[in-house]
């Protein structure tokens, strides 16, 4: 517990004036405008985006600057800016199927209906820091446009039923964790959107423990793709569907072997990642660790953290998890001395008997 | 008066949102009537969609994130027009809004139709067509090496 302190508001002045000089920096260099932001930390962008829980390049990139490029910071900053804006509803789902993809691979099949698109990656990068930047080289364009949409790989290729299907079931409306609190067991809808705002590290660190043998996980990226979805909403006013504009996504569909069980025949069943921007390592952590959460359903064993999801979802969230750590800052005055006065009582007890004891010993000896 | 058919309305609608804002303040710079004319029922207002998403792209919906979305409607005469467009700038939802209350009246939709969507629509369809082109570009075909050979 800690307790309300006064004072301080003079040094908690100069603390904030050191800290917007520390942020800025020498003067003389100019100021990080948000378009550089936007378009040159991208990736951080998408990252303060996926885990702030709101698609606004904009604000993301405010938020980072803010936040002197501290990213669960900047995530905190648009979670809290966030909650001053109305809610004027529900988008329709979002068609990851007519993606227009900008990246698309598959590490289950080689050949795949429309091509293994590479886009924008790091992988085949060879990790040099490059002492010079250098103006990129104007990207090759192929005479032929990829095709409008394409189809998802495990949907067009899964000829022999071999691979889970997975089909709306009566479309319920899904809980919204922003609206209603995290209640046990949580289902899977429910578990997607707490992964979906999770902290990357956290993820990923759950994920590889799966990999390492923490869960039943034999897991293979059955598809990859990133590219642009259409947003659609049907505003009560209009009574039909519009775009309002359209998102970067990046979505990860895992497949993981299973031997049949809990009245489920042998087949090949699914993790799901989704998450807004460039996010690979995110999406695909987040569909090992779906894949993982669905041992209960799927007649799993269930013996490592990955799998709890009580473990799983309670400690996912960054901005939770950084306030209730760093909470220890706070004056815990009160608290320390109940427990010094406690420890000083119990030490001077143990000295008591102590003594007693050794006047004990010698009496005997003597 | 005529009404413009549903599937029109929210064909131009969309395309109005998806472009890019400083073309479509381009197009509707000769366009835009005069601020006596207009009337402002809902000035713009940014708030929150919650983005929803599919369990495995095909299964039962979930809630993604938010998305941050400004929207606006104005009258034009007997018309009224409305927005939503993503993201936070106030006056391409503004544009918007009046573009589609110009674009339900039958006499100035043709003029529209050329000065303001066909642009917007072939701008569009260009960045797209780029975008593509470059992506196909990197498309790659893996060969599996059989051992021993």
């Amino acid at each position: 517990m800690y307790v309300a302190v006064k004072g301080g508001e003079q040094a908690i002045t100069r603390s904030l004036q050191l800290l917007a000089e520390a942020r800025r920096g020498d003067l003389a260099t100019p100021e990080l405008t948000l378009d550089q932001i936007r378009q040159q930390l991208r990736l951080g962008v998408a990252r303060v985006m996926q885990e702030g829980s709101l698609y606004d390049e904009e604000l993301a990139a405010m938020a980072i600057r803010q936040a002197a490029g501290d990213m669960l910071e900047a995530i905190f900053l648009l979670r809290a800016y966030r909650t001053t804006l109305p809610r004027f509803g529900y988008t329709q789902p979002l068609d990851t199927n007519a993606m227009r993809v900008h990246r698309r691979v598959s590490g289950t099949f080689k050949d795949v209906p429309g091509g293994q698109v590479l886009g924008p990656t790091y992988d085949y990068t060879q990790r040099l820091l490059e002492f010079e930047s250098t103006a990129p080289v104007e990207p090759i364009e192929a005479t032929e446009p990829l095709p409008d949409a394409m189809p998802r790989v495990l949907d067009l290729l899964d000829a022999e039923a071999l691979i889970e299907r997975i089909d709306a079931g009566g479309d319920p409306e899904p809980i919204d964790l922003t609206r209603e609190p995290l209640m046990f067991p949580a289902d899977r809808a429910t578990r997607l959107q707490n992964l979906a705002r999770g902290d990357e590290g956290f993820l990923l660190g759950m994920a590889y423990s799966t990999q390492r043998g923490y869960a039943e996980s034999h897991p293979f990226a059955g598809e990859i793709r990133m590219g642009e979805v259409d947003v659609l909403i049907c505003p009560e006013e209009l009574g039909f569907t519009i775009e309002i504009g359209s998102i970067t996504l990046t979505e990860c569909q895992m497949i993981n072997q299973f031997h049949g069980g809990n009245g489920l025949p042998p087949q090949f069943t699914r993790g799901y990642g989704l998450c807004m921007g460039e996010g690979e390592r995110k999406a695909m952590s987040m569909a090992l660790v779906d894949r993982t959460l669905r041992c209960d359903e799927l007649g799993e064993p269930s013996y490592a953290p990955a799998q709890n999801q009580e473990f799983v979802l309670s400690h996912s969230d960054n901005v939770e998890a950084s306030g209730f750590v760093q909470h220890l800052k706070l004056p815990h005055y009160v608290d320390f001395q109940a427990e010094l006065s406690l420890l000083r009582t119990l030490s001077a007890q143990h000295a008591h008997r102590a003594k007693d004891e050794e006047a004990a010993t010698q009496e005997t000896s003597s | 008066m005529d009404t413009p058919t549903h599937l029109a309305r929210a064909q131009w609608m969309s395309l109005l949102a998806q472009a890019e804002p400083a073309e479509l303040a381009q197009a509707m710079e000769s366009l835009t009537p005069p601020a006596a004319a207009t009337t402002w029922l809902r000035p713009p207002q940014t708030g929150l969609y919650m983005l929803r998403g599919r369990v495995g792209g095909t299964g039962p919906q979930f809630n993604l994130g938010e998305v941050s979305v400004t929207r606006c409607s104005v009258q034009i005469g007997e018309r009224i027009g409305h927005a939503w467009v993503r993201g936070s700038n106030s006056h391409h939802a503004e544009l918007a809004a009046c573009a589609d209350a110009l674009l339900q009246d039958a006499g100035q939709q043709p003029q529209l139709q050329a000065q303001v969507l066909e642009p917007l629509r072939h701008s569009l369809d260009q960045r797209r067509a780029t975008a593509s082109r470059k992506a196909a570009a990197s498309k790659v075909e893996f060969f599996t090496v059989v051992r021993g050979e």
